[in-house]
């Protein structure tokens, strides 16, 4: 390299130690991340320490060579021309770049926006009547499936695990879970019988709703990857970052109608007097609580 | 420069057959450049190894053609799709054929580009100074992988749907952006009528589109920089090739004349 100066060689940095120094950091912070946060925290020190060192020496090794080869060009380069200080042709150069860049902007944006904002506007609340709560006997398990919102059809059917836990203080309490799988959104399964022969059709202005009884004994389970929900949809094994969403619900003219969903990172106690600490909604896979919620500060509109 | 004697009767019949060319090739100089791309000179000691890259285009070109008829009768809606990928099936004139090859091309044109790479890897082919295309190149192999992605939603069947809400949840569990990236993927909160369409023209005309760009860079560099020899390679690195070649194989039993006693290895 040093013979024949400018030629097509690579110009490689020299060894270094520090990379391997990095990549210890890298191995202890993610072992880390599943033992201890100590050793991550450990981990995350040692990769910065030993990345700043890596770049320091990558870094000034490259600062020298274009220094000495910009000495080089200066010295049998051209001396700058006296002329124009803004010349008319770099005006036009500016000019149509500036003009082109501001026409595909008006041009892109919009369309852009088109395709990426539907994904960022709230939602229209959805109210679902499940017909009246005599169809739902105190202390028993329903499948209710139902069509979430008229206009989109099919396509917006969802099952949600219904139990009626009788009145409390004189104002009908329901249990309402979602079958969404709170690792990646697989529809749970009740641990138990479903009675599918003893399935009830009810008419309601949202379309037909399908109410089956179900005995899940043994909670909710996901099908996917084995997460496991007890009755009140506390997560008790598998993947699962928290317990099950639950659906908002009235009871209006002796109807029950659902409202939005929310997520619950808890259930204390169970029926009708469970503490359910509710969150804003989440998306599954998406911790609620605990340090990990950090990584997920806001929500999109839902 | 003119002649003095008559042209034959062949000379002037492969003159006029080849007329259309010669007029393409002085108004565009198209021609010299495809014979430019396809016969430039590359080392003598590339190996079958080296027509990967070529293979996964020729995927790549199979799932367009086959993409583009599969198009023409399907419907991206929650309430047609399945139906219309049951018709392409069972009912258009050979559609179980281009729809088998198009949904077996996809894992084809993945294998290959992983073997591809592979390949690159261990020649040590990324090396300078072509770093830059073996970034292209990872660039395509995410973008094929979202293109496969994408694909294996449309055909509506409870495998697809189901895939699909887990690749969706999956990308919603990244740090910070997450909860976004997965409602722009939805484009909504929830899996709606709209979310199948978007897939639909994803898969068809954005990924395809940026694939397309990508395969032409990557194209490019590689006729701007030359193909490498592989890392045994003599000629690369200016040692003498054997002296005397390995006699060609032409059938399958065929002893090598060696000289009694002396072996030699090919490393040698």
């Amino acid at each position: 390299m040093e013979e024949r100066p400018g030629d097509d060689r690579p110009q490689l940095p020299s060894p270094s130690i520090w990379p391997v120094g990095f990549a210890i950091g890298v191995v202890c912070l993610l072992v880390g991340l599943v033992v201890s946060w100590w050793v991550a925290a450990a981990g995350a020190v040692l990769a910065l320490i030993f990345a700043f060192l890596w770049v320091r020496d990558v870094t000034s090794g490259r600062d020298q060579a274009p220094a000495a080869s910009a000495d080089e060009a200066t010295g049998d380069g051209a001396p700058p021309e006296q002329g124009e200080r803004f010349p008319r042709s770099k005006f036009l150069e500016a000019a149509t770049l500036g003009l082109g860049a501001l026409i595909g902007a008006i041009v892109t944006l919009p369309a852009l926006a088109a395709a990426l904002v539907p994904g960022f506007r709230k939602q229209q609340a959805h109210k679902v009547d499940l017909g009246p709560l005599s169809d739902f006997p105190e202390g028993e398990w329903r499948i209710a499936t139902f069509i979430r919102d008229p206009a989109q059809g099919e396509i917006s059917r969802r099952t949600a695990f219904i139990r009626n836990n009788g009145p409390l203080n004189g104002v009908p309490d329901v249990t309402v879970i979602s079958n969404r799988c709170a690792h990646v959104g697989c529809p749970v399964q009740p641990g138990g019988p479903v009675f599918e022969k003893e399935e009830k059709t009810i008419k309601t202005a949202n379309g037909p709703v399908m109410l089956t009884p179900v005995l899940p004994a043994a909670g909710f389970i996901c099908p996917c990857h084995g997460g496991s929900y007890d009755q009140e949809g506390n997560r008790i094994a598998g993947p699962p970052v928290r317990g099950l969403d639950r659906y908002e619900f009235a009871v209006v003219n002796g109807r029950l109608v659902l409202g939005n969903l929310y997520s619950v990172t808890k259930v204390d106690g169970a029926g009708k007097t469970a503490e359910i600490h509710k969150v804003e909604l989440h998306g599954p896979g998406q911790h609620a609580d605990g340090v990990e919620s950090w990584l997920y500060p806001v929500q999109p509109p839902h | 420069m003119a002649t003095t004697t008559k042209p034959t009767r062949g000379k002037s019949l492969a003159k006029t057959a080849t007329y259309p060319i010669d007029w393409l090739e002085e108004r565009s100089g198209l021609v010299g450049g495809i014979k430019y791309f396809l016969f430039r000179k590359v080392p003598g000691d590339t190996s079958w190894w080296h027509t990967l890259g070529s293979a996964t285009l020729t995927a790549f070109l199979v799932q367009l053609v086959t993409g583009v008829i599969l198009a023409m009768y399907y419907k991206p809606s929650p309430a047609e799709a399945h139906a219309s990928v049951q018709h392409i099936t069972h009912d258009v004139w050979g559609g179980w054929l281009v729809r088998g090859m198009h949904r077996w091309g996809a894992s084809v044109f993945i294998i290959l580009m992983f073997m591809h790479m592979g390949r690159v890897f261990l020649f040590g082919a990324y090396k300078y100074p072509r770093e830059l295309n073996w970034i292209i190149g990872v660039l395509i192999l995410a973008t094929g992988l979202f293109e496969g992605l994408t694909g294996y939603l449309l055909p509506f069947d409870q495998t697809a749907y189901w895939a699909t809400v887990v690749a969706i949840n999956i990308n919603g569990t990244a740090p910070f952006v997450g909860p976004y990236l997965a409602s722009v993927l939805r484009g909504g909160a929830e899996i709606g009528p709209d979310t199948l369409a978007r897939f639909y023209s994803i898969h068809m005309l954005l990924v395809p589109g940026a694939l397309i760009g990508l395969i032409g860079l990557h194209l490019y560099l590689i006729v701007r920089l030359g193909v490498t020899s592989p890392p045994w390679s003599k000629e690369a690195a200016d040692r003498p090739a054997d002296p005397e070649p390995t006699p060609p194989r032409s059938g399958l039993v065929q002893p090598a004349p060696r000289a009694a006693g002396v072996r030699r290895r090919p490393s040698e």
